[in-house]
């Protein structure tokens, strides 16, 4: 499969059609959403950009935290979430709040990258 | 559905019987497009005075099956009574209009004057006095609430922070997404419950966005659909949640005040002595709440219900509340 155009070029030009052409022509609601869309893509192409890097990052600290190896992603993280329901793990296990934090700093960084709680949480 | 003549004509009728057969309604206006109330700003003028007035009524002025969670307008408007007649900065209550009736299910009440947006008054020149007064009057007004008897209040639904948990985590289990730091704060909040406090009236949304606030401070708490018999301590650290600062963290109070503060005003107008140590608690379930909440306006895209672009994207921002729930985890035991 070739990639020219790429899907960030893709996104980048529908983005640029809402931004510069499409949303200055709506008013009230239509406006609101168009705003909403931009962001939306805005999300996809950091997601695009910081996604690959950071899932295996995660995954690699899921493997070390749980002693598995193999798994998916998705799978690692249902596996905590039992751990964590069943009082196996909890803030006093090593390792388990900065995995979290690691984590959703970024996730935050590809969903909503000027929160508050993110400059809160760098410090 | 919602559209203004078709309220017009009763709404003349009510002015005429209220204010005199020379009453006119002017300037009626929708304020909200929110789903679950309608809100109508209007005017009356009458012979030798003028009536600044908001209509709030059930979508085309029937009550569709309600949340669980929110009361009824009928609810609302003896809330509004009985919190002002203890004091409580609310607007006055005019007329409350039964189901059937040709106004449809709703009631009136005075416009007070002032500001709602969150960042407006946390950044406009306009509230700079106000905000050095909002953390006390938030205290003072919240200790107000908390002090209305139970007894002779309408009937409410009871909900403790243990309900809570409960209802949130069912609701979350049942979206099959797993979330480890919403488990962890589920595990943890379950671990950890404090002893319940004597159970009071509790406004459930009392949070900058349903405060009007004018140049000097609180003028009028709004918005009690989600009034309930509760924790105070619920109350307090909804305030408090990061979500309801509006990107001026640093003030844990509402994003305008520090915790002391309003805790002295609190205990000073009667409220029991809390320490911001006691708040945590409910501040992680605050948090946690809001998180799933938005995993449930989410559902609504997911499901088909909503197809908007904003109930998708609004799923991006559960990220926001579990960083939150990382910082207070990171914080507790800092706080005196």
């Amino acid at each position: 499969m070739h990639d020219a155009p790429s899907a960030k070029e893709l996104i980048e030009a529908v983005k640029a059609f809402i931004d510069k052409t499409a949303a200055p022509q709506l008013t009230g609601h239509a406006a609101f959403h168009a705003r909403v869309a931009s962001n939306a893509l805005a999300t996809v192409l950091r997601e695009l950009e910081i996604r690959p890097v950071a899932e295996a990052e995660e995954k690699a600290r899921l493997d070390a935290l749980l002693g598995t190896t193999g798994d998916s992603t998705n799978a690692l993280n249902a596996q905590l979430c039992e751990a964590i329901r069943t009082g196996q793990m909890d803030l006093s296990t090593a390792g388990l709040l900065p995995h979290l934090k690691s984590t959703t700093i970024a996730q935050l960084s590809v969903d909503q990258p000027g929160y508050s709680g993110l400059r809160s949480a760098a410090r | 559905m919602g559209n203004g003549i078709e309220i017009e004509k009763p709404l003349t009728a009510w002015a005429h019987a209220h204010f005199g057969a020379g009453a006119r309604v002017e300037g009626l206006k929708r304020l909200s497009g929110g789903a679950s109330q309608e809100t109508w700003a209007f005017d009356v003028a009458a012979p030798g005075a003028a009536h600044a007035l908001i209509l709030r009524r059930a979508p085309g002025g029937v009550a569709a099956a309600r949340s669980s969670e929110a009361v009824s307008l009928a609810t609302e408007a003896a809330l509004l009574g009985a919190t002002s007649k203890a004091g409580v900065r609310v607007p006055e209550v005019l007329h409350v209009s039964a189901p059937g009736t040709a106004l449809g299910e709703s009631f009136v009440m005075r416009r007070v004057a002032g500001e709602t947006l969150g960042r407006k008054i946390l950044r406009d020149d306009e509230y700079k006095t106000a905000r050095t007064r909002l953390t006390r009057d938030c205290g003072e007004a919240l200790a107000g609430i908390h002090a209305i008897p139970t007894a002779g209040l309408v009937e409410l639904p009871r909900s403790l922070g243990e309900d809570q948990i409960t209802k949130y985590e069912a609701i979350y289990r049942g979206f099959g997404m797993p979330r480890p730091v919403l488990e962890l704060a589920f595990a943890w909040l379950k671990a950890n419950a404090p002893s319940p406090a004597r159970p009071v009236l509790v406004h459930g949304d009392f949070r900058l966005g349903n405060l009007i606030v004018d140049e000097n401070g609180l003028a009028a708490v709004l918005d009690w659909e989600l009034a309930h018999i509760g924790d105070p301590r619920e109350d307090i650290a909804w305030l408090c949640v990061n979500s309801w600062r509006f990107g001026h963290s640093e003030k844990r109070v509402g994003g305008f005040g520090d915790l002391p503060e309003m805790l002295d005003a609190y205990a000073a107008a009667g409220g029991a002595r809390y320490t911001p140590a006691e708040i945590d608690w409910w501040e992680i379930l605050g948090s946690l709440k809001w998180g799933v909440m938005c995993m449930i306006m989410y559902s609504a895209y997911k499901t088909g219900a909503d197809p908007s672009v904003e109930r998708a994207a609004i799923g991006r921002r559960v990220s926001e509340n579990e960083i939150d729930l990382i910082n207070l985890f990171e914080g507790l035991g800092r706080h005196a």
